[in-house]
């Protein structure tokens, strides 16, 4: 695939995942926009990724090694507090106090 | 694993990262949908591991303990009432990560001078760009909701010229690199710029602002993040960054419309400089302030049909959502029917009061979303306002002076009788007078609302 080809089929799924963003988050509830705030922070830490990448090419380089690093660490701290602090909000969120009866549905 | 297996393994990701967020429409399975995303999140960290250029691997799994663990700490041990700091820091660490790759990644590809095809270039300017904003932006609202620097407006004389200067000279600088002039100092003066307008952007918005600033600085990481993808040319960062983006800038634009008020204006309007004056002149003295006992509340509590509790920020500085909680068990008991009526934007997060009241176990189908809220104040006995304020001042609705004029409102005035627990008369967030507390059928309680909500409480067992 030629540099333009690759370039133009970035583009396509950019802005399909613009729409797709759009679609899913307005079906969320207001009641819910704090873990999505946070859930979506998350989700962000998918840099890991690229601190990763660019973190294991540096080996050549010490700039670029040090730099990726310090971005691993970044993103890892993104990536961990944000899963775990939404887990933890989300766990709160219950239809009905344990002791009470759990009955009807969803 | 090879290049196409990779690219596969990351699109299983990128589903799990839709199904987290599609699941969040009912709090009834959205914790499954948060796991399955970390799954994916797992699998994209698996996958990049086994890539043959990813090397120094020793490197990195120490780099990802020393993270991971500051964040899983982090996140353990934070109170439920600081979660938007602890939101806009973990925000924060994410966006100055996607700055730090394009440094490193322009010093790895750029050792000459138009060396770079033009998308790369401008991917690494944009993602050094946004992410830097996001990273200083997210550490000044953590030092605001941490109260480690003061809350309100900081405004100076030609602040905006000043802003728009070093905005300026980002973009400047970041246009001679996409002209092939690929020098690494443009670069880091460029990360050095940005995180500088990123402080200076943060500091002038007020603290009742923070929601719509959170979300906005979210949605930048997300943005930074689709950047790297385009320097890194990797479809999971991409898509997973764009549909941050996507989400954050649609969840900024609904919290500046629950404020009614133009993104441009809460970001850059210095709120509590223009309503001074305007604010002023609203209230025009329709009565006096009546201050009540703890002890009168609670007969108006215990004797009621039906009970609104409103909360504020200022139950989130109390911590009283317990308390709270344990006031309302107590009312029901006696065979009052107690909700919570949320305002959009009340606390200094989306959802923020949701969050604390599920904290207390309230259970969710109790709280009351503003319409669905709005629509029961005509038929309730007792509103109790907890630290709440601008979102419910009925200026919003009838003083076309005020500086809130046109946010849509919770009409506590509605009910047969408001009773507002707060600290003292001083004017909340940008003084802006709130003339509820004028009205006949409102009661003022003064206190801290942890206190006050307690009073009550016992008040009530001892009717």
């Amino acid at each position: 695939m030629s540099h333009n080809t690759l370039l133009v089929f970035e583009v396509t799924i950019l802005v399909l995942a613009i729409f797709l963003g759009f679609e899913v988050i307005s079906k969320v509830p207001t009641l819910l926009h704090t873990p999505l705030m946070s859930g979506t922070n998350a989700i962000h830490g998918i840099v890991i990724v690229g601190a990763m990448l660019v973190a294991g090419e540096g080996h050549k380089d010490t700039l670029t090694l040090v730099v990726g690093l310090v971005a691993v660490v970044l993103a890892s701290a993104n990536v961990v507090g944000g899963f775990v602090v939404t887990d933890r909000m989300l766990e709160m969120f219950k239809k009905r106090e344990p002791p009470k009866k759990d009955a009807d549905g969803s | 694993m090879g290049a196409d297996a990779t690219r596969l393994a990351y699109l299983v990701t990128i589903v799990t990262f839709i199904l987290a967020l599609r699941f969040l429409s009912s709090p009834a399975h959205a914790r499954r949908g948060n796991q399955i995303g970390a799954v994916g999140m797992l699998l994209a960290i698996v996958v990049t591991f086994s890539q043959k250029s990813v090397l120094s691997y020793w490197e990195i799994a120490a780099g990802m303990v020393v993270g991971g663990g500051f964040g899983a700490v982090a996140a353990r041990k934070v109170k439920m009432t600081a979660m938007p700091q602890m939101v806009a820091l973990f925000n924060g660490v994410g966006g100055g990560a996607a700055a730090l790759i394009s440094l490193a990644e322009f010093h790895r590809m750029a050792p000459a001078a138009g060396s770079l095809p033009r998308d790369i270039s401008i991917s690494i300017i944009l993602s050094a760009l946004i992410g830097s904003v996001s990273f200083s932006g997210s550490m000044i609202a953590f030092a605001k909701l941490q109260e480690l620097i003061q809350g309100r407006p900081i405004t100076y004389p030609g602040q905006k010229a000043v802003n728009g200067l070093v905005f300026a000279s980002c973009l400047a600088a970041g246009a001679v690199i996409v002209a092939g002039h690929e020098a690494q100092w443009l670069l880091w003066a460029i990360i050095a710029a940005a995180s500088l307008f990123g402080i200076m952007f943060v500091l002038p918005i007020g603290g009742a602002d923070m929601p719509v600033v959170i979300s906005l600085l979210n949605a930048f990481t997300g943005l930074a993040a689709a950047a790297t993808g385009f320097e890194l040319q990797n479809t999971v960062l991409i898509v997973a960054g764009m549909l941050v983006g996507a989400s954050g800038t649609l969840l900024t634009l609904m919290m500046g419309k629950a404020m009614n008020r133009s993104i441009t204006n809460v970001l850059f309007g210095a709120f509590g400089q223009v309503s001074a004056g305007a604010a002023s002149t609203a209230a025009g003295g329709t009565g006096a302030v009546r201050p009540t006992t703890a002890d009168d509340v609670a007969v108006m509590l215990a004797y009621a049909q039906k009970v609104a509790i409103v909360p504020g920020y200022g139950m989130a500085v109390a911590q009283a959502q317990h308390d709270v909680r344990t006031l309302a068990d107590l009312l029901e008991s006696r065979g009052v029917e107690v909700t919570y009526a949320i305002h959009p934007v009340a606390g200094r997060m989306p959802g923020h009061m949701n969050v604390l009241l599920a904290e207390a176990n309230v259970p969710y189908p109790a709280l009351k979303e503003m319409d669905e809220a709005n629509a029961e104040f005509p038929r309730t006995d007792v509103s109790l306002v907890i630290g709440a304020n601008d979102v419910v001042n009925p200026d919003a609705r009838s003083n076309s002076g005020s500086p809130i004029y046109g946010m849509p409102i919770l009409n506590v005035d509605q009910s047969k009788a408001v009773v507002v627990l707060k600290r003292s008369m001083n004017p909340g967030f940008a003084g802006i007078d709130n003339p509820l507390f004028l009205e006949p059928n409102t009661m003022m309680l003064f206190g801290d609302a942890k206190e006050s909500v307690g009073k009550l409480t016992a008040a009530v067992k001892a009717l």
